[in-house]
């Protein structure tokens, strides 16, 4: 027994010692990072130390409100896009409640291959495809003219009123595949008791899926609505950087571009390491709120 | 069988309704990948007038053009050897730390672990990122696309779920045979959890490819160009490519490449290792994302 007990003891601390390093990177890598939110508090130069910046306190902080119509801009855009992805989020959930009527398993899974492989490349890839058929010299213009009718003058690529749901259609393509298999996960785990019993009660096809498919993957769309909530301001850089030219820009501008075209293109240092750090910590309250909404409502908390 | 005699006609009617919509989704998902490769390897010229279905008086002088050009071929091996050690490592690293956290009697096990879970949800931002890498000397280094990713709070959470599922009772009596700490993770928790490694692999393969930002705002060398930072540039000037390309490619007069054919020629090259290896790693897709769903 004392052997054992002593084995463990010292388990304790071996175990804990090979964590050590890991620990350390991911302070390195995820922690070290958020000091340079006091940047934000001071001019930054590439060139200077910290104790050689010149403290500006809060005026970056009013900066904000001096650029508010940018700012304002910037912000609707954002929100435009990320209310524009929740409206559609239903999408990937009723379009696997319909593949799951598809008795074929060899076509079902070709279809899950199939429309789950834009989740696989970059947004680089995406832009390259969508330049080929979208392009004024693409293939949906010579399309149009192959058909014989008109062609606009201006592409998809730089219409600006078309702008966002040109973009929310692209995500859409991207995501959907990816999307579903969350929900044929879901669909898997739902008790097949269920669909015999509503069988026997005379429900139909629709009826099941009414009855029984659509409330089993509530509570799995909930979660995500809630979570893509707490991302209300994160729509990412990578897609809005590539389809990024002068004829949208006014649209397509979200705040990570904006932090990116502050920093990098502006060269306003201080300001960009500000706006990112109000993106974070709101998200943080978001995530937090929408979280502490489904520990009361749900008894569930998301994180 | 009994159910298809039970069916409707409104049930048959969304059947069909049902089979055409998924075909078509299938499609729209697939046809531009197809439509890149085929103008890829068409005629710059018939191609320019417009192909649909199949390549027009195929050639492959695009890929050689690039080929010989040199950037496009570097820049491919460098995505490459970033991907392959990246993933190794990765994957290896993340799921010892993810076993070392299964570990009850490990002391402050919980405070690591939620300081683990935590650094999923905090975004220093550009600005700091690209200081902090700067800082620890990897702008400029081929270690900045390997080093930051190794450990993944979100992979750690999927595969600390997944061996926690494995009988203690292998590693116990491995333990009372005298075997290490290494040798139990290398003998008998690695080859265990061989299907949640290999989903993680999977993922960690294709992030790492398609990473492109660490290339993009902190990597200057040339050399150290990935693929995906190159199709982008080249997307943006095509035309000076396709200039160099006909150029060197002077000498032959029949060899014709237009900046579209480029492009695509570009394109199908980056995307050819996610679309070989796709297919048989797709099974795996759902049994992770239900091991995420536990816990996402």
């Amino acid at each position: 027994m004392i052997t054992d007990q002593k084995r463990i003891s010292r388990q304790r601390y071996k175990y804990f010692l090979i964590s050590l390093p890991f620990v350390v990177f991911v302070l390195a890598f995820s922690y070290i990072p958020l000091f340079g939110w006091v940047y934000s508090f001071f001019n930054y130069s590439p060139a200077l130390r910290l104790s050689q910046m010149q403290f500006v306190g809060w005026d970056k902080f009013a900066q904000i409100y001096a650029e508010r119509t940018e700012v304002y801009r910037v912000l609707k855009n954002t929100l435009a896009m990320s209310f524009l992805t929740i409206l559609t989020a239903p999408l990937p959930m009723i379009i696997a409640m319909f593949l799951n009527e598809i008795r074929q398993s060899r076509f079902r899974k070709w279809i899950q291959t199939t429309t789950t492989l834009p989740h696989f490349i970059s947004w680089i890839v995406v832009f390259s495809l969508a330049f080929s058929i979208f392009s004024s010299g693409g293939l949906y213009n010579s399309l149009l003219q192959l058909f014989h009718l008109d062609v606009p003058m201006i592409g998809l690529l730089g219409n600006n009123a078309a702008t966002w749901f040109f973009q929310l259609g692209l995500g859409i393509w991207k995501s959907l595949g990816w999307g579903m298999i969350i929900y044929i996960a879901a669909i898997a785990g739902i008790d097949s008791e269920l669909y015999e019993a509503a069988r026997i009660d005379g429900a139909g096809k629709f009826g099941l899926m009414r009855h029984i498919t659509l409330p089993g993957l509530a509570p799995t769309f909930f979660v995500l609505l809630l979570l893509s909530v707490s991302n209300l301001l994160n729509n990412g850089f990578d897609q809005y950087f590539v389809f990024y030219n002068s004829m949208v820009a006014d649209k397509i501008e979200v705040l990570d571009f904006y932090v990116y075209k502050m920093a990098w293109l502006v060269n306003d240092y201080s300001y960009a390491t500000l706006l990112g750090m109000l993106k974070s910590v709101l998200s943080l309250i978001l995530l937090f709120s929408v979280n502490y909404l489904s520990k009361k409502t749900r008894g569930e908390s998301l994180i | 069988m009994n159910l298809q005699q039970k069916s409707s006609i409104p049930e048959r009617l969304f059947d069909g309704f049902n089979y055409f919509f998924m075909a078509l989704l299938s499609l729209v998902c697939l046809y531009p990948f197809y439509y890149v490769l085929i103008y890829s390897i068409s005629d710059p010229r018939l191609a320019a007038k417009g192909i649909y279905l199949w390549p027009e008086h195929f050639t492959l002088s695009s890929y050689t053009q690039i080929l010989k050009l040199g950037t496009v071929p570097h820049a491919f091996l460098v995505s490459t050897e970033k991907t392959v050690i990246f993933t190794a490592l990765c994957v290896y690293f993340s799921t010892m730390f993810a076993y070392l956290l299964t570990k009850r009697e490990m002391l402050y096990r919980k405070l690591i672990y939620r300081f683990i879970v935590a650094s999923m949800y905090l975004n220093a931002g550009l600005i700091p990122w690209y200081i902090t890498m700067r800082t620890y000397g990897l702008k400029d280094n081929f270690l900045l696309y390997i080093i930051p990713g190794v450990i993944n709070a979100f992979y750690i959470i999927l595969i600390k779920t997944y061996i926690e599922q494995i009988p203690s009772s292998l590693e116990e009596s491995a333990q009372m045979d005298g075997a290490g700490f290494l040798t139990i993770y290398n003998r008998i928790i690695l080859p265990l959890s061989k299907p949640i490694v290999a989903t993680i692999a999977v993922y960690a393969a294709v992030g790492c490819w398609n990473n492109w930002m660490d290339n993009y705002f902190l990597v200057n060398d040339p050399k150290l160009q990935t693929i995906q930072l190159i199709l982008y540039n080249y997307l943006n000037q095509a035309t000076s490519l396709a200039q160099s390309a006909a150029q060197e490619a002077g000498s032959t007069m029949r060899v014709r490449v237009s900046p579209e054919t480029i492009k695509m020629t570009i394109t199908v090259i980056s995307v050819l290792p996610i679309v070989l290896v796709y297919p048989f790693l797709q099974r795996n897709f759902i049994k992770g994302i239900m091991l995420g769903a536990v816990k996402g």
